[in-house]
């Protein structure tokens, strides 16, 4: 029972993204006369595309936490719990991209178009990609963990800025509830059968993020220890 | 006492700027010769995007040039006499406002030297300017941080460009924008909303900055 007690949430994670791979491909619903036929049968991917997003978020504001932990108390662990926090967002957020490439190049004709959530998207991962380049040019641990630390919380307020407040500005997007006055109805709020899909869905994929982060905090804590002993 | 400490030390930076004129001159030149290569490159330009676009990217880098120097320009030994004189805080104030200082000469003489070379395509000036201010500060203030940053690590010259395109561009998107519209129209309505996102980037920035950099100069 005390497996259960500390593992539930990794069951749960598992149970609802099987769900959602089963749901994902049997709910039925249909487009027509809602201004997004165009995404026809492949909005079934709402429910790995978005998750992705949704991943890769919970993952780069859990990295912000411990880097603010860290600089208050300069314990090592937590700069490992930023790290891996980091590098699990950026896995999820190149499989964002990717499933997001994929996407595009059924509905509008090609894997990369000039939208303001596209772009932000690519930006802030290079800015996540710059943290890794820092991390790697500083040798010294102490100082290699709190200047990482510093560019993290620094980085993280201008990636809010960028993925989060400038696409709602830009006015223009091809994504559903993306741009301005024009669209702002998502496709959940259209068939709410996707709704039973799309909330699980997306608690799965969070969920499935913790436990990766929590695997590979696990391993860099054994190197750690062998290392020091 | 921060503001004395800062206005000391702000007067120290200008004495040693002027003390080594050869690298304010550099960046001039540098300046200089890039706007030269766009101009033979392209002669006059017609198009506001291709204007607005160049315009910004020199911007962009001339800036980068001027201010990577900010932490790396005076000896670690001499930053440790600073460290046990002065507040983090008055430091890194004093070295954010002579940036803008800096920013500000640079970009007015960019603009001046651009619009004699590429011709003048700015409709409305007034909201030129304020967008040229902004980005002064916005620049100023985000790049100090990154060199501060970078001065920490290796290889510190491209390391600062690493660090600092991909977080400039928020600012520099937003810059781009609103830059746009006074090349094209004479009116501001609808440039509000940037001008407010504008003001609080550059905050934003400099609070992080104020609360961040201590921790940063306690080597």
């Amino acid at each position: 029972m005390t497996f259960l007690k500390h593992n539930w949430w990794k069951l749960l994670s598992g149970l609802l993204l099987l769900y959602a791979i089963l749901g994902g491909f049997m709910i039925s619903f249909s487009w027509e006369g809602t201004g997004m036929e165009i995404a026809a049968e492949s909005m079934r991917n709402l429910f790995y595309h978005v998750g992705m997003w949704f991943g890769m978020m919970s993952m780069l504001i859990t990295g912000f936490v411990y880097s603010l932990r860290y600089l208050r108390k300069f314990d090592e662990v937590e700069d490992i719990k930023a790290v891996e926090a980091v590098n699990v967002g950026l896995l999820f957020g190149f499989l964002g991209i990717f499933t997001g490439m994929i996407w595009a190049n059924f509905t509008w004709g090609t894997p990369w178009v000039k939208d303001p959530k596209l772009n932000g998207a690519a930006v802030g991962l290079l800015i996540y990609l710059a943290y890794a380049i820092l991390r790697g040019s500083i040798d010294e641990r102490h100082k290699r963990a709190k200047v990482a630390a510093i560019y993290n919380i620094f980085a993280f307020f201008l990636w809010v800025v960028l993925v989060i407040i400038l696409p709602r500005l830009a006015g223009e997007s091809l994504h559903p509830a993306g741009g301005g006055n024009a669209n702002t109805v998502l496709p959940m709020h259209l068939q709410s059968s996707m709704r039973l899909v799309f909330y699980p869905a997306m608690m799965g994929w969070i969920l499935l993020g913790f436990w990766i982060f929590t695997i590979r905090v696990r391993i860099r804590k054994i190197k750690l220890f062998t290392e020091n002993n | 006492m921060l503001g004395k400490e800062t206005k000391i030390l702000i007067g120290k930076e200008i004495r040693l700027e002027l003390k080594q004129k050869y690298v304010l001159n550099g960046i001039l030149l540098y300046l200089v010769s890039t706007i030269f290569v766009t101009y033979l490159a392209f002669d006059k330009i017609i198009s506001t995007d291709t204007w607005n676009s160049l315009f910004w990217i020199i911007l962009l880098f001339v800036a980068v040039n001027g201010i990577s120097k900010s932490f790396v320009q005076e000896s670690p030994a001499r930053h440790l006499y600073y460290y046990t004189v002065a507040s983090p805080q008055a430091i890194l104030l004093s070295k954010v406002i002579y940036n803008l200082l800096l920013m500000t000469i640079l970009s007015v003489f960019s603009f001046v030297f651009f619009i004699v070379l590429m011709g003048n395509l700015v409709v409305n000036l007034p909201l030129f300017l304020v967008t040229l201010i902004l980005g002064s500060l916005g620049l100023a203030s985000i790049l100090t941080m990154v060199a501060a940053i970078a001065s920490r690590a290796s290889n510190n010259f491209s390391l600062i460009a690493i660090l600092s395109f991909p977080i400039v561009l928020p600012l520099l998107g937003t810059l781009m924008k609103v830059s746009k519209s006074a090349l094209s129209a004479s009116e501001w309505t609808g440039n509000y909303g940037f001008i407010v996102i504008l003001l609080t980037i550059n905050i934003t920035v400099i609070v992080l900055a104020y609360l961040l950099f201590p921790y940063l100069w306690r080597d």
